[in-house]
């Protein structure tokens, strides 16, 4: 029970990740295919701005599967990652080069250079999810075999199923892209745009259905265990509800009800992705099982632990974010601030905090308790006093010669 | 069943010498970037504090035009990040797969720290006037403690890759595993976190305030550029001497947990009593060449006594020392650097409190300048000290770094990539800095005329 819980997390955060980081993926691919002219302008102008402030947070769900993973199962992780290694290397070099234009792109208002730096975006954007899903695919389809670099480095992921599930993982980017735009916009008022993105998602929504069925088939010809997995038991109830859920996603916005699509949409995306852990369980890898891969009992505790202490934390801000977004209260253009009526002359003056010539004597005794305890003395607890003081020496310096050093023109 | 339970075999590697430079060059990526993440959140509350204090909008004007770099440089962190994550699998998978369930924790609830780190970020950056200014205050200070946490939790498991502990091996397999007491319950930790954090201090302060100590040199010293400078330099003067006094107490823990390491930083062959420490020079053929001689003083350093016996590179087979020159160059690059940025902090010091003004002379305005680049150098020779120095251990005296590599082929190539998309991050950070630099400036107050007590621009 214990050695699967961590497993429950990691699916859990990859169906975040794809469904939260994968919209982010998806906005970069639309500002690809926005087209022309002052239409196409504001398209890629509604799905930059859209993701601005969730855009960070969206993508440590990455980093949070990463490491409760080699945490958890560390050899299942250094073998997929030894040999998947060209697929992770892509895609982390994509995950570079998306960071790095999204962080360069408030500096250009327009022209050439901005057309450049979207391309690369929307490059970054379509090869990282492919990439990922790929790998993700060279599990399903039991190329990664035990070991450091066991399997090919590049038929692994490079193969029928592999590469399926990496176009899915594109359109399902895509789609839960366009969903999320149409929904924003609605918010926004912005009948023309939501009008455009709702199409556009209802079309993705249609390509992704069409996808997963056609995976269904490669499935069926490249990995028959898997496929005969997936259509028994629970996960073939699983793979139903995911059925549905992807049908009525798309009639829900088709009925524009965008913010129910997200969840709808989210949930068949769960379903795939559990469904697919079902009909695999307990294998992790082949010849691998989830409690030969799981770590000692106490570091499982301790991880446990730490991941339910730490989403205690994380989920309300976490939800702080998501609804300060969605009530329009951070992102989009920023409004100009009031006018403010100081000149120099009606500045109010920088008070002292606290009285110079005591600070400055305070400090110094902070520094030399900090030197003795620190550099002369050798226990620990006088360390720790050391540290302390020489910690005091830089807040208390830093009030009593700051004000001074500011108001040098007072 | 247990064979295959097991940790990953070693296997054979051609590229070993690549795929330690590919980890070398994230890390001197990603660290200097982390430093603002450390550092720069609390400047920019500091300012913003200010302003709400005073009333006064040239604090604000200056937190808000910082907050932007916090943005762009907090995102650039996230991606070297992710990086360094993705090759502790792809370098090292057998590192990983042996140790992860040791480890692994640090960086889990690393990974926490950095959601709440960029939650707020967002938060903090997209909600300027349009969150109400105290709860925008407010928002900014989770940004200071994860930037902490986030440090914290990372220097653990490298204090515990220096100083394994918390954990028994057997047949390849780790039992025993106590992952808070290996982690947390290090000696090595809190030395080496405090160490590293006054540096992000120091690297931000000095590179912050060289920007505007240029604007300086150049004639542009309104009141904006005088604060902009001021807030930063104090806080790196002060920090600049008491890093000294930390990396004392580091070097100290290093002389126990690590005599190899220190006897490599020394280039000391001999196990010696009363060991000297010698400046500069080049180990060559059991001793150091060139260099000057200081008696006793590195038994004293290191033991506070004047004959202490100091444990040389003798007592390990030439196959467990690491590459001396390498390390005691990079050592004493940091330590010499460290020296000169406190006499500059002592300085700036004395005339703030003696004259009470800032220092006139354009010299001054040239060192700090050049002061932001030397605190990177010493903070990532320091970082060379640290790995090199450890080398060929990942886990000292328990896993070498040859044990530790991927056998995948295409190291070399991935080292390519690697290189020329760094290059082009790189000009494009520095591109979008200068950007958001010459933004126009509209603040009332911000063009009152220097005063005597900060005039004439060189
Ligand atoms: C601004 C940067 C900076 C400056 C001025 C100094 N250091 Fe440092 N040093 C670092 C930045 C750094 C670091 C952050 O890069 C390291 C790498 C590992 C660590 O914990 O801190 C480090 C490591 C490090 C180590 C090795 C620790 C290990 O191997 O685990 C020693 C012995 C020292 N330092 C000693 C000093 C001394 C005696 C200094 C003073 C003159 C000094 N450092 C200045
Ligand atoms: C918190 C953790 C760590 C920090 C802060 C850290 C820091 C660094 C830095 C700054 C370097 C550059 C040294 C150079 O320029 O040669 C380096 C090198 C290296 N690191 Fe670490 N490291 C950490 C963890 C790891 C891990 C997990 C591994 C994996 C096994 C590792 C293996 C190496 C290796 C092999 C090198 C190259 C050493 C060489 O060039 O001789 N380090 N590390
Ligand atoms: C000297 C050692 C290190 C320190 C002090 C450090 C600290 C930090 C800090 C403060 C951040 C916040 C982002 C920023 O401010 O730019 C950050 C980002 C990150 N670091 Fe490091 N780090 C170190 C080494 C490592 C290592 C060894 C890894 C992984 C193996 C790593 C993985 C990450 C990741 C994944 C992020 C992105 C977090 C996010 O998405 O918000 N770091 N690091």
């Amino acid at each position: 029970m214990l050695d699967a819980l961590p497993l429950v997390f990691i699916l859990a955060g990859v169906v975040l990740y794809v469904v939260l980081g994968g919209a982010d993926f998806g906005a970069g691919i639309w500002q690809m295919l926005s087209g022309p002219g002052r239409q196409g302008e504001r398209i890629r102008e509604h799905a930059h701005h859209s993701m601005g402030p969730v855009w960070e947070a969206n993508h440590v769900w990455l980093i949070f599967v990463i490491t409760v993973s080699w945490t958890a199962y560390p050899t299942f992780l250094g073998s997929l990652a030894s040999t998947l290694a060209a697929a992770f290397f892509i895609a982390g070099l994509g995950i570079i080069l998306r960071g790095a234009t999204y962080a360069m792109r408030p500096g250009l208002s327009g022209g050439r250079r901005l057309i450049l730096l979207e391309g690369a975006f929307a490059l970054a954007s379509l090869v990282t999810p492919f990439a990922l899903g790929a790998a993700a695919g060279a599990i399903a389809a039991e190329r990664v075999p035990v070991g450091n670099a066991a399997g090919n480095l590049f038929s692994s992921w490079l193969n029928p199923t592999s590469i399926v599930i990496g176009l899915l993982a594109v359109g399902f980017s895509v789609y839960l892209a366009a969903v999320y735009l149409a929904g924003d916009a609605a918010r926004r008022g912005e009948a023309d745009l939501e009008e455009a993105f709702r199409r556009r998602a209802l079309v993705a929504g249609v390509v992704a259905g069409g996808l997963s069925l056609a995976g269904l088939i490669v499935v069926h010809a490249d990995v028959p265990s898997l496929y005969t997995g997936l259509v028994h038991g629970s996960a073939l109830a699983v793979m139903i509800v995911s059925a549905l859920a992807g049908v009525a996603t798309l009639a829900l916005v088709y009925g524009r009800r965008f913010e129910i699509a997200r969840g709808s949409a989210a949930l068949a995306v769960a379903a795939v992705i559990s469904g697919w852990a079902l009909a695999r369980y307990p294998m992790l890898l082949p010849g691998l099982t989830v409690q030969q891969a799981a770590a000692p009992h106490d570091a499982l505790v301790a991880l446990v632990v730490a991941v339910i202490a730490g989403g205690i934390l994380l989920f309300p801000a976490l939800g702080l974010l998501f609804s300060l977004t969605l009530r329009g209260h951070l992102g989009g253009p920023e409004p100009t601030p009031p006018p403010e009526p100081a000149t120099g002359a009606d500045r109010p003056p920088l008070r002292d905090l606290l009285a110079p010539a005591l600070g400055a004597r305070l400090a110094v005794a902070l520094l030399v308790v900090g030197v003795g305890m620190l550099n002369a003395a050798n226990a620990p607890w006088a360390h720790a006093i050391g540290v302390v003081s020489l910690f005091g020496f830089v807040i208390v310096g830093f009030a009593a010669i700051l004000p001074r050093a500011l108001a040098a023109d007072g | 069943m247990n064979v295959l339970a097991a940790a990953l075999a070693p296997v054979h590697q051609q590229y070993l010498l690549e795929a330690r430079q590919m980890q070398a060059l994230s890390f001197a990526v990603h660290i200097p970037l982390v430093c603002f993440g450390i550092a720069f959140p609390a400047m920019v509350l500091f300012a913003e504090w200010l302003g709400l204090r005073t009333g006064d909008p040239l604090y604000t004007t200056l937190a808000r035009r910082w907050s932007r770099i916090v943005l762009t440089l907090f995102a650039v962190g996230v991606i070297t990040g992710t990086i360094l994550s993705f090759e502790m699998g792809l370098l090292w998978p057998n590192f990983t797969a042996t140790f992860g369930s040791v480890f692994g924790l640090g960086f889990a609830i690393e990974g926490f720290s950095f959601f709440m780190e960029a939650i707020f970020i967002g938060i903090y950056a997209y909600g300027w006037n349009r969150l109400p200014p105290r709860w925008h205050l407010i928002s900014g200070i989770p940004i200071v403690i994860t930037g902490f946490t986030g440090s914290l939790t990372v220097i653990s498991v490298n204090a515990w890759m220096n100083h394994p502990t918390g954990f028994r091996l057997v047949a390849g397999r780790v039992v025993d595993v106590n992952p808070l007491g290996a982690l947390f319950g290090d000696s090595l930790l809190w030395s080496e976190l405090i160490h590293m954090y006054i540096a992000g201090y120091m690297v931000t302060g000095f590179l912050v305030a060289g920007a505007y100590a240029v604007a300086r040199l150049r004639g542009r010293w309104r009141r904006y550029e005088r604060t902009a400078l001021a807030i930063p330099l104090t806080i790196a003067c002060l920090a600049a001497p008491v890093q000294v006094l930390v990396g004392d107490w580091i070097a100290r823990d290093i002389a126990v947990d690590q005599p190899v390491k220190l006897a490599a930083i020394e280039g000391l062959y001999k196990t010696t009593r009363g060991a000297p420490e010698h400046l500069l020079g080049w180990y060559t053929d059991t001793q150091v060449k060139y260099g000057i001689a200081i008696p006793h003083l590195l038994s004293l350093l290191a033991f506070h006594s004047w004959n202490a016996r100091i444990q040389g590179l003798e007592t390990v087979p030439p196959a467990q020392r690491p590459p001396i020159n390498i390390t005691r160059l990079s050592f004493q690059t940091m330590v010499g650097i460290g020296t000169l940025l406190a006499l500059l902090g002592l300085v700036y010091l004395v005339v703030r409190i003696r004259r009470q003004r800032l220092p006139l002379t354009p010299w001054f305005y040239r060192a700090v300048v050049v002061a932001g680049p030397a605190a990177t150098v010493a903070l990532i020779a320091g970082w060379v000290t640290t790995e090199v120095g450890r080398q060929p251990w990942v886990v000292y005296q328990v896993m070498t770094t040859r044990q530790a590599v991927t056998g995948a082929g295409g190291i070399p190539v991935g080292y390519g990539a690697l290189v020329v998309t760094y290059v082009a991050v790189a000009c494009g950070v520095a591109w979008i800095l200068r950007r958001l630099a010459k933004m126009p400036l509209d603040i009332p107050g911000a063009d009152a005329p220097p005063t005597s007590s900060a005039s004439q621009p060189a």
